[in-house]
């Protein structure tokens, strides 16, 4: 090229500093900061100022209060003498109860599902195909409020309750069953169960060298379920069966003894797990689709049974694609489980936002507390699933 | 020797493995356990759908004005017919109810002339469905200018509430959204942990917690003269749930346009909101309407707990109706009735986001 390009340019000149893009960037970044400092600061001073015209008092002094109400159903013991800060763990342990019995009953749901949508059996299929279609497409909170009213709240009264078999009833109140009583001696029966778990733990461990090393075969499913049943069994036994039934009773105008389940819990167990079983079974049918059919076919042509396919080649593979979106839908389920406040089980939100809110009207710690709550199990968990998909995450060379 | 010159006739395929037999045969008795399970779960159709559809149509009453002309013992779908109108507008005044029909008029048209691929400038549409048409729609609900006469909020309820909250909450939440997602994969530190603290925050809570804090903490955070309405304030929680899920939205898109084009977009010194708005942009909204649609679907859903906080959008409206002395006892009518309306509003826009799937993924060597 004859002539310079930067003829024009003085070579000492730099750009304005407003060009030059880091510092721009420095500039607008503490523009930013500047206006996020003045928005807390204008939103505290206004809420301080709210609080006083109101009288309400600040600080997380209440929690050790009287409560004055009642719940429901408690986990921990409580009654309307303790305090606020009581109040806020049995609603936490009321939503995890809810949300793990809804985790582990969907994931069943829409494992079976999902497999079911694939059947080849087109009656199967299509009953799975319009329980998903269905269900995924109408609001929670209404299937909740249709268990709850439409369904629950029109069973007949404790005297015409309906009998289930086995000792349980069902009726307007809940689902009575019949508790375990544990005698002396039971605990063997545990050490024994636990005994058996790491035993198996061992032998699945021994196994798989010995497979590496020889290349025989152990079945080692089928030998662990029947020592899980046997040893046990056994120490039952030998311990002189120390275990007994308390059945639910009628007395009067309802039932003594026994556990009960409260129709809310029911409602919301129902709804959460109906719910989101249908994402769940679209997770898993997806998961499965992405593992292609020369996966299948290889497996075949080395001689591996069906059954062996899909536990050695299939699962292990669809559940590296099945388990992060499954994740996010069990985060979903918890989250899900605060519209309880609607028919008035009493979780977190019901009992802590709800109730406590309304005794103390101090909103601002309650509701961040409860946030935090929420906001605690979702970085746990994915934590744990960042974790977990590292160790699972296809090793690429 | 015999030498069979002439063609044979063609004979027809066995039957049992074509037509209708060897359908059955192939789908639903192929197998010892399919053929079983084939039979119970029939007998299980059969024994629940023919009482269903017993109860649902052929015994049910369809015609009357109040609960005595339901005498079939069938569904009383009176009950519906009865408060239509309160269901579909809430407690809009009856002379007003044109209003809200013009607008669905309008969005309809829209919504049509964006779905249907022959239109001719469907960008143009979209443009003004998500600017202009909100705010003719704010005019046309509230009133009080064009000599139409002031509506109030806490008049509005029914369908109109229900596709008021959802639709309010995308139009606001895509600017919103294509913001956060910016930022979030933004090279400034301080502006990345903010998009994503305020990402993680609203996605890592549940929605009544917002709704509940829009409710109760907004006046509490505003100067003491502002007074928010209710709408307002549940507005503006569903906008920051929303953005927070819009952004994960289109920051997968933006992470699947392919780097030269940012590398393009650079080399042709192009300014940062220019190589955004006219080369990355355009694309990566493309990519992401199928699961803009999604999150709709989801908004759409999730509107209904307005209720927990005193709005009266669809369910709430039946769910108070059920509480009418006059007509106890027919809540499974009523929650039938709105889950259908539902269920029609996001099994479309579903089967919509899946056509959407489909054609995007040609030529991609997808499956299918």
């Amino acid at each position: 090229m004859p002539t310079d390009v930067n003829k024009g340019v003085a070579p000492s000149s730099k750009p304005k500093f407003w060009n030059d893009p880091d510092k721009r960037a420095m500039l607008f970044q503490v523009l930013m900061i500047l206006a996020i400092v003045g928005f807390f600061y204008y939103v505290i001073n206004n809420a301080l100022t709210n609080l006083d015209n109101r009288g309400i008092t600040t600080g997380f002094g209440f929690l050790s209060q009287a409560a004055g109400f009642d719940i429901l159903l408690t986990l921990v013991p409580f009654d309307s003498s303790y305090s606020f800060g009581r109040t806020f763990i049995v609603g936490l342990l009321n939503t995890l109860l809810v949300s793990f019995l809804g985790i582990i009953l969907a994931t069943l749901l829409g494992f079976v599902m999902g497999v079911a949508r694939l059947s080849h059996n087109w009656l199967v299929a299509k009953v799975a195909a319009v329980y998903i279609e269905t269900f995924r497409n109408i609001p929670l909170l209404l299937q909740i409020f249709f268990w709850y009213v439409a369904v629950l709240q029109t069973l007949p009264s404790p005297r015409q309750s309906i009998e289930l078999g086995a000792g349980s009833f069902l009726n307007i109140r809940g689902l009575y069953i019949p508790s375990p009583v544990f005698e002396s001696g039971f605990s063997a029966v545990v050490i024994a169960l636990v005994a058996t778990i790491i035993g198996i733990v061992f032998l699945v461990r021994w196994n798989h060298k010995r497979q590496d090393a020889t290349g025989k075969y152990f079945p080692v499913g089928w030998a662990s379920l029947a020592l899980l049943i046997v040893v046990p069994g056994l120490v039952f036994l030998l311990a002189g069966s120390p275990l007994s039934w308390d059945y639910p009773e009628l007395r009067g105008f309802n039932f003594r003894g026994g556990t009960t389940i409260i129709p809310e819990l029911i409602a919301l167990l129902l709804a959460l797990t109906i719910y989101t079983g249908t994402f769940i079974a679209e997770t898993v049918r997806a998961g499965i689709l992405a593992v292609s059919h020369g996966q299948t076919e290889a497996a075949h042509a080395l001689g591996l049974s069906n059954s062996r396919t899909l536990r050695l080649v299939v699962i292990p593979q669809a559940m590296r694609v099945i388990i992060p979106p499954l994740t996010s839908q069990h985060l979903n389920l918890i989250k899900n489980s605060s519209l309880a406040t609607a028919i008035g089980y009493p979780d977190l939100v019901s009992v802590f936002m709800g109730t406590t809110l309304n005794q103390t009207g101090q909103a601002i710690e309650i509701i961040f507390m409860t946030m935090a709550v929420y906001l605690t199990i979702n970085l746990l968990v994915s934590l744990f699933m960042n974790w977990y998909n590292k160790r699972v995450a296809l090793v690429e060379r | 020797m015999i030498i069979n010159d002439k063609k044979l006739p063609d004979l027809p395929p066995p039957t049992s493995t074509s037509g209708p037999i060897g359908w059955l045969r192939n789908n639903l008795f192929d197998t010892p356990l399919n053929s079983i399970l084939t039979l119970v779960i029939g007998y299980l159709l059969v024994t629940n759908l023919v009482p269903l559809i017993q109860w649902a149509f052929i015994d049910a009453d369809w015609i009357g004005d109040s609960r005595d002309a339901c005498t079939s013992g069938g569904a009383c779908w009176v009950f519906v017919s009865v408060r239509l109108n309160q269901f579909l507008y809430g407690f809009y005044p009856e002379s007003e109810y044109w209003r809200i029909n013009t607008l669905f008029v309008l969005l309809g048209l829209l919504l049509a002339g964006m779905i249907y691929e022959k239109t001719p400038k469907r960008g143009w549409i979209a443009l003004f469905t998500l600017v202009v048409f909100p705010v003719i729609a704010y005019f046309m609900l509230h009133g009080g200018s064009f000599g139409l006469p002031v509506v109030e909020t806490h008049k509005w309820g029914g369908l109109t509430l229900t596709l008021v909250l959802a639709l309010v909450g995308i139009v606001a939440s895509l600017p919103i959204g294509v913001m956060l997602a910016l930022g979030r994969r933004s090279h400034m530190p301080i502006v990345r942990s903010f998009c994503t603290i305020f990402i993680e925050v609203w996605r890592g809570v549940p929605l009544i917690t917002i709704l509940f804090m829009a409710s109760v903490m907004l006046p509490l955070f505003a100067p003491e003269e502002i007074d928010l309405d209710k709408l307002v304030r549940a507005l503006i929680g569903i906008t920051l749930f929303q953005s927070a899920y819009m952004a994960e939205v289109i920051r997968a898109g933006l992470q699947a346009i392919p780097k030269g084009q940012y590398e393009a977009a650079d080399a042709m010194g192009l300014s940062y909101w220019k190589k955004m708005g006219l080369i990355i942009l355009p694309q990566a909204l493309k990519i992401v309407i199928p699961g803009i649609v999604n999150t709709f679907i989801a908004l759409f859903k999730d509107t209904s707990l307005v209720l927990i906080i005193g709005l009266f959008d669809l369910l709430a409206i039946v769910q108070s109706a059920l509480a009418d002395p006059k007509w106890l006892g027919y809540s499974t009518e009523g929650y039938v009735f709105v889950a259908f309306v539902f269920w029609v509003f996001c099994f479309a826009m579903s089967r919509y986001s899946q056509y959407l799937e489909r054609k995007l993924h040609t030529g991609h060597g997808a499956r299918q």
